[in-house]
């Protein structure tokens, strides 16, 4: 994807590769901004169980749980674009690519699937 | 930086993708599975406390995504915001060490 985008800045804007690269792109910067916030919600537990569960409790809001479950779907949607192009890059598979992100897409949702009906 | 150091990156950034993709798949199976029946701070600790497993894939998770992540916002950095240079490959180290500083912290935390 990075050799044809040689030319532009934004390649084959509109195939579905580009949106694969854009969903890539936006899941793996949010992640990255969340993990400081991750682990320093997990090192409340160095100050005991008590403030690892004052946290919990605070997370407990809708609101926090709708974020959790915005977490989820970016984390399976990075996980699932990360191996189709581990796959793109290291599989000889060029010629099925709709064929990978129509997997790809179908994991994902099967991870939110799992991660919403485990919440109901 | 050099074509040699950036195929270097290139490379690492696959090969902490790979070990991310199964510590990521793990990871969604065991948040799937905890979270059934809410969150206690006793069920985590219950897991993670004394267990060298749990705390070898985690530390191991850890280091995975501080070597992961500022790669990738490296890249972004320089294709989107056209940021090049000495400062960049800086930054991008610093994000790289906070990282796993911060992550290390809380696996030591939910460890011992």
């Amino acid at each position: 994807m990075r050799a044809a985008g040689a030319a532009s800045r934004w390649p084959a804007r509109g195939h579905a590769g580009f949106w694969a690269f854009a969903a890539h792109r936006v899941s793996g910067v949010a992640l990255t901004l969340f993990l400081p916030a991750h682990f320093w919600a997990l090192g409340q537990a160095i100050r005991g169980e008590a403030a690892l569960d004052g946290f919990l409790h605070w997370a407990e809001r809708p609101s926090v749980k709708a974020a959790e479950f915005a977490l989820v779907i970016l984390l399976a949607t990075h996980l699932t674009g990360g191996l189709r192009l581990l796959a793109l890059e290291f599989l000889p598979w060029s010629d099925r690519q709709k064929t990978v992100l129509a997997l790809a897409a179908g994991a994902t949702l099967a991870v939110a699937l799992a991660f919403l009906l485990s919440l109901v | 930086m050099s074509a040699r150091a950036e195929t270097g990156l290139w490379l690492t950034q696959r090969v902490s993708a790979a070990v991310l993709a199964l510590c990521v798949a793990a990871h969604l199976v065991t948040i799937v599975l905890a979270v059934q029946g809410g969150l206690s701070a006793a069920e985590i600790l219950g897991r993670t406390r004394g267990s060298a497993a749990w705390a070898a894939f985690y530390a191991t998770f850890v280091l995975a995504a501080a070597i992961h992540a500022p790669i990738g916002l490296r890249t972004v950095a320089r294709e989107t915001l056209g940021w090049r240079g000495p400062t960049l490959e800086a930054a991008a180290a610093a994000v790289g060490v906070a990282l796993a500083a911060m992550g290390w912290r809380a696996v030591a935390g939910l460890f011992a």
